[in-house]
């Protein structure tokens, strides 16, 4: 089991925003979590995360085994965390290659080895640049500096692809991109896809989804998994809207 | 004694040495005057309201130290730029010393105060620029009186010196607290082109008050970068008072990198005479405990066409304090005039404060000047969010600030200073940054 949520609630300012969240995700497998506006989604990938404005008031965070909800951000990506942003921060004066850097050898050191040798390290960005169709001349710009919005989500899975994350939360990963961003991307976390790794996907549409198949489908409404299915409950969600769970719940 | 009293009764003696013939003799005695009757600045100047000399002025300062002290050159080096072959004119106790210094007669002038204030082959130059920019103000005032001994360089046309030229003033603290008064003049004369790098660092905890004035002239196209190092221990203040006159064509520009000292004062003056004049002044402030730094600058567009870019970067933390005055003037004739002003500051303690203040003074009506001015805090969602891959927030928070003073490490020229500024940036923040950004 890589992930393992329990009743889980949280407050962000005093605002009850999860109510009781359950979700179990095994090695192997894609995830999806959908839902209207305010459910929720954004919230429980914080929370994942360990953003400390967001409050956990009760319910346990298991990662493989671990309960991983008093760690700090930092200690639970090197438990094997990973977020795309929904709107990844900029920092000028930090290239994107000084930053990666600087992340895999503080990931290194927090398991006790060694920085990467400066070979290993410029092969490997190699490597995941060209999975992502990233130009070199990207990589020396501030992080995220004057990005378009499908440069930044690019920027995450060649972050994603460089960390090789055992958990990988994409949160609005689709939104801001244009149909070949779309594919570029889909295609990065497909061939990073492992049976050791999981991946939950947090999306308004079913269109990612074509992209990125997903083993699980489940509606986040009023802070709680109201129902799971499969790839077919996105498409019928696609098709029909939210309304009729809401619906479905009060009746 | 009260210390101006003091001082007052010290330059009786001063001057018995000196030659009471000579013009400069003129020039100090007008000087110690207006000192006598200005006295030290209180926080009822305007120029003095947020920086306030007083807790310092009650040291017993030794006005005139002469006690020799010989110092190790093994103990100093790490205060040198050492690994680029440079000119050196270093001071212990603000006298000269021949044995770590390097100076030269070899086409240019690199060497002392006291032989240029004295020896007939140099009358031309000091009567030409001697105390010609200075401010008749209380402490260049003070400066003057006592002008003696610093750095003279004289770089004649066309001449490109191609080694730096650093300037190191020691303090031993042979006396329980010390002023020093070092007096510099740095003439570029057309089409020439020379580095300078500038330290004070006072070698134990005694106090020490070094009130020193430079004055440069820059000649029709030449350029002259400036490097002032200001990383002193926590008794040690310095107030740098700076003069720059340029001539057409020129570029001058000067870094103040501020890591340390009690109360650091940075008064900065540049007075363009002439037209398509590039004057730009950078600074990096980085501070905490109950340090204190102010920046004064003055850019005062007299000619049209002319430019000036400031940038100051500062952060604070624990109770430290900062002051940026920023002061453009753009005179009626000074059209066509690009003056830009930026200063920005990050506090990391709820303690720390900065006042910033600009001040445009636009007399001509086809300009271009802006400014702009930030205080605020760390991002905190750009902390996460390196948090998040892994950065943990004590390094994450280094690296944000590093970022943000990085901007003002672009334009400094010389790499061996670069890389000297990046580690003390590193070493300030208490973080082994491992490459440079």
């Amino acid at each position: 089991m890589i992930l393992k949520i329990n009743n889980l609630h949280s407050e962000v300012a005093g605002k009850s925003i999860l109510k009781g969240l359950n979700i179990e995700v095994k090695a192997g497998e894609v995830h999806a979590i959908m839902g209207p506006n305010g459910a929720g989604k954004s919230t429980l990938a914080n929370i994942i995360a360990g953003r400390e404005d967001y409050e956990v008031t009760q319910g346990t965070i298991e990662l493989n085994g671990e309960d991983i909800s008093e760690l700090a951000p930092e200690e639970r990506a090197h438990a094997g965390v990973f977020l795309s942003f929904q709107y990844p921060v900029e920092i000028p004066g930090v290239s994107v290659t000084n930053f990666i850097k600087t992340a895999i050898n503080e990931n290194r050191k927090a398991r006790g080895l060694e920085d990467m040798p400066a070979k290993d390290m410029l092969q490997k960005i190699r490597e995941k640049s060209e999975l992502l169709e990233i130009d070199r001349k990207f990589l020396s710009r501030s992080l995220n500096e004057g990005f378009s919005g499908g440069e930044k989500k690019r920027n995450e899975i060649f972050q994603m692809a460089m960390l090789e994350p055992k958990l990988a939360i994409l949160d609005e990963t689709d939104s801001g991109l244009d149909i070949d961003a779309l594919r570029i991307v889909a295609n990065g976390v497909n061939k990073l896809k492992s049976k050791d790794n999981a991946v939950i996907v947090i999306t308004h549409y079913q269109r990612l989804l074509d992209y990125i198949v997903p083993d699980f489908v489940h509606v986040l409404y009023d802070g709680k998994i109201v129902k799971s299915g499969d790839a077919s409950l996105a498409l019928e969600l696609e098709a029909k809207g939210y309304d009729w769970i809401k619906q479905e719940l009060v009746s | 004694m009260e210390l101006k009293d003091k001082i007052l009764s010290s330059y009786v003696a001063f001057e018995n040495e000196m030659d009471m013939n000579s013009d400069i003799h003129e020039i100090r005695t007008k000087a110690f005057e207006n000192f006598e009757k200005l006295g030290f600045p209180t926080k009822k100047l305007e120029a003095w309201k947020y920086t306030s000399l007083n807790p310092i002025l009650k040291n017993d300062f030794c006005i005139l130290p002469n006690k020799e002290v010989s110092v190790d050159l093994a103990e100093v080096r790490k205060y040198f730029i050492s690994d680029i072959d440079s000119y050196k004119v270093i001071f212990i106790d603000g006298k000269y010393s021949s044995f770590l210094s390097e100076t030269t007669h070899d086409t240019i002038d690199v060497c002392l105060m006291s032989a240029a204030l004295t020896k007939p082959k140099y009358k031309v130059v000091i009567e030409n620029y001697f105390n010609k920019i200075a401010k008749q103000d209380n402490l260049t005032s003070l400066n003057t009186a006592f002008a003696k001994e610093g750095a003279y360089i004289y770089i004649p046309k066309n001449v490109e010196v191609q080694k730096p030229i650093q300037i190191i003033n020691l303090t031993t603290g042979a006396e329980i607290a010390t002023m020093m008064q070092p007096r510099n003049l740095i003439v570029v004369e057309e089409n020439a082109h020379v580095q300078i790098i500038e330290r004070h660092q006072s070698l134990n905890s005694n106090a020490v008050l070094s009130n020193v004035v430079t004055e440069v002239f820059v000649g029709r196209n030449a350029t002259v970068d400036y490097y002032k190092i200001q990383n002193d221990n926590l008794n040690a203040s310095l107030v740098d008072n700076t003069y720059i006159e340029q001539k057409t064509n020129s570029e001058v520009s000067v870094h103040t990198f501020s890591f340390g000292g009690n109360i650091t004062r940075n008064n900065l003056n540049f007075y363009q005479r002439g037209e398509h004049i590039n004057s730009i002044l950078k600074g990096i402030t980085i501070i905490e405990e109950k340090q204190h730094v102010d920046h004064h600058t003055l850019v005062h567009h007299i000619e049209p066409n002319c430019e000036s870019h400031q940038d100051y970067k500062g952060i604070y933390d624990e109770r430290s304090t900062g002051v940026f005055n920023g002061k453009v003037i753009v005179e009626k004739e000074a059209q066509k005039t690009n003056a830009y002003q930026q200063n920005n500051n990050v506090l990391v303690s709820d303690k720390a404060t900065v006042n910033a203040k600009p001040q445009l003074e636009i007399f001509a009506d086809d300009v271009k000047c802006s400014h702009g001015c930030t205080i605020g805090q760390l991002d905190d969602d750009a902390l996460f969010y390196m948090q998040q891959r892994g950065i943990p927030k004590k390094e994450g928070k280094a690296l944000l600030m590093y970022a943000f003073a990085n901007t003002v490490l672009d334009s400094v020229k010389i790499p061996e200073v670069k890389k000297r500024i990046t580690k003390l940036i590193a070493q300030k923040l208490k973080v082994n940054i491992g490459f440079d950004l």
